[in-house]
């Protein structure tokens, strides 16, 4: 990135990764009950504000800061002192993955979660959990060993599928789960947030070839690619497994099926062609359709399916690149090329993220749980965490009260 | 004076609506309700998942007749409601002891159809 080109393009990537939160909260909050979804929205959002904070403060020098040992980063670049041009562009493009990451985590937890403790929960996570695994992938040992991860697949979407497992085990189920159904209120919000997540991505995956170059094309075509083709896998298993007769192709489906073709090509996105893509789309959508009824045989509330679609996914796409990586694209190979070793140190790099985010993250689970408390009351969860949490409501139907002190 | 009260389905509301004032009734209340008859709502699917539901939406339409009006109307709406499907509804008629006008105090079936043939406009 020495080029005004590569600036630019940086400059409206970091704009176009931040644009997915927005995104992700209107996905999600499409999902939940129509009493829940201001809280829904709120925990993606409240990720932008604290984040950013941590991010400049320390977060940024952590994760990519030369501390030696390739464990971890140092405190070199406190308060981004000492970064300017470029390197200082960089920590922005990065602080946007930095925001969406525990954002992420917000989908397992919905509808039952006090936002206090919402709030310390990302705090301590974007401090013990993300900067150590983004150094290990892009600054540190698991990169060095010969793993490669293009723009997130492990730093992302493992590493928050992982940490939503461990916090629905400390968080406990929705009150009326398994049994109760949670009916997705407003699928057309979910419509609109997959649709912002998807033109976001562009950013996420061209932008992380950080620069304007020919393996940033590479990375936007095999983006679109892969989440097109999630669709289609997600229709095949539709078509293949459900349990309705007829079966039929569900729109709640389409956008699922997007969002896991776009997390499985996001590790490859730069080092696989666009006809590799294919691969990663159908198998994602494919194999994400099955993932997300994982929750009802272990009995966790994962409720709107973190675990099923951005860690089964992140495998996926992480595990795909071990096979399908391909030096003409960006010199490194995988199986199918010859390089079997690739293959072994992604195995190696999934289970090395997915241990440590679980450990830690449970952690911290319990420790925001034993401090100022991880669940809502019950009472308020029923009522619904918008009026209770909140004191808003996401639709107002009906009479509207006068105003206080307005009479 | 007689009540009528009928629960159709939800996709029958506009043609209940024109049928009724077709068959020459000048006013109706109409309520969104919830519910079920004999046969429960619907099946969705949300990402593999079957949710059944309990009640289906539908409209309640309440009309006021004479009892003079009350076959035609009756059979009117059934007319407009009916696809030969389950689900298509129920129509229940009560008798009405007596109606008042709130502005004027009048009261009996003129409240309904005033003198002159409603010409008035006069409405349930």
């Amino acid at each position: 990135m020495d080029n005004p080109g590569g600036i630019a393009w940086i400059i409206t990537s970091s704009a176009l990764v931040l644009f997915m939160t927005p995104g992700l909260a209107l996905f999600y909050g499409g999902m939940v009950r129509a009493k829940n979804v201001l809280n829904m929205l709120m925990m993606s959002f409240s990720a932008m504000g604290v984040v950013s904070v941590i991010w400049v403060a320390i977060g940024y020098s952590l994760s990519f800061g030369d501390g030696g040992g390739g464990f971890i980063g140092d405190f070199g670049w406190f308060g981004l002192s000492g970064l300017e041009g470029e390197d200082l562009l960089v920590a922005m493009f990065q602080l946007t993955f930095a925001i969406i990451t525990p954002a992420l985590i917000s989908g397992a937890v919905a509808g039952r979660m006090k936002f206090k403790a919402w709030l310390l929960f990302i705090t301590l996570w974007s401090i013990l959990v993300y900067p150590f695994v983004t150094h290990w992938a892009w600054a540190g040992w698991i990169g060095d060993m010969g793993a490669i991860d293009f723009a997130g697949g492990l730093v992302v979407h493992i590493n928050a599928g992982v940490a939503a497992l461990a916090v629905v085990m400390v968080l406990g189920p929705r009150l009326g789960f398994p049994k109760t159904p949670f009916r997705p209120h407003s699928l057309p919000l979910t419509v609109i947030g997959t649709g912002i997540l998807w033109f976001g991505w562009f950013g996420f995956n061209a932008g992380s070839a950080l620069a304007a170059d020919g393996v940033a094309i590479n990375a936007l075509i095999s983006t679109q690619v892969g989440a097109g083709t999630g669709i289609l896998g997600w229709f095949i298993a539709e078509l293949m497994h459900d349990k309705q007769s007829p079966r039929r192709m569900t729109m709640l489906g389409a956008a699922s099926g997007a969002v896991a073709g776009l997390v499985a090509i996001t590790p490859a996105a730069g080092f696989v062609g666009p006809g590799a893509a294919i691969v990663f789309g159908l198998v994602a959508g494919y194999v994400c359709y099955h993932g997300v009824s994982l929750k009802y045989k272990f009995e966790w509330d994962d409720s709107l399916d973190v675990i099923g679609i951005h860690l089964v996914g992140g495998v996926v796409g992480s595990v795909l690149l071990g096979l399908f990586a391909d030096s003409n694209v960006n010199g490194t190979d995988g199986l199918f090329y010859g390089n079997a070793v690739l293959l072994w140190y992604q195995i190696v790099a999934i289970v090395a993220v997915g241990a440590f985010s679980f450990v830690v993250s449970w952690l911290i689970a319990k420790v925001v749980d034993v401090t100022v408390g991880l669940r809502a009351d019950a009472d308020d969860e029923a009522r619904g965490l918008d009026l209770s949490l909140h004191e808003e409501r996401g639709y107002v139907w009906g009479t509207i009260t006068a105003e206080r002190g307005d009479q | 004076m007689k009540l009528i009260v009928a629960y159709v389905s939800n996709h029958k509301f506009a043609d209940v609506e024109t049928g009724l004032l077709e068959s020459g009734v000048t006013g109706m209340s109409v309520s969104p309700v919830r519910g079920f008859g004999q046969r429960h709502g619907p099946v969705e699917v949300y990402r593999g998942r079957e949710f059944e539901a309990d009640s289906t939406p539908m409209y309640r339409f309440e009309v006021f007749v004479s009892d003079d009006e009350l076959d035609q109307t009756v059979e009117a709406l059934r007319a407009s409601a009916y696809t030969g499907k389950v689900g298509d509804g129920k129509i229940m008629v009560l008798p009405v002891e007596d109606v008042m006008r709130i502005r004027t105090g009048e009261r009996g079936m003129d409240v309904i159809h005033p003198p002159g043939d409603g010409d008035d406009g006069g409405s349930a």
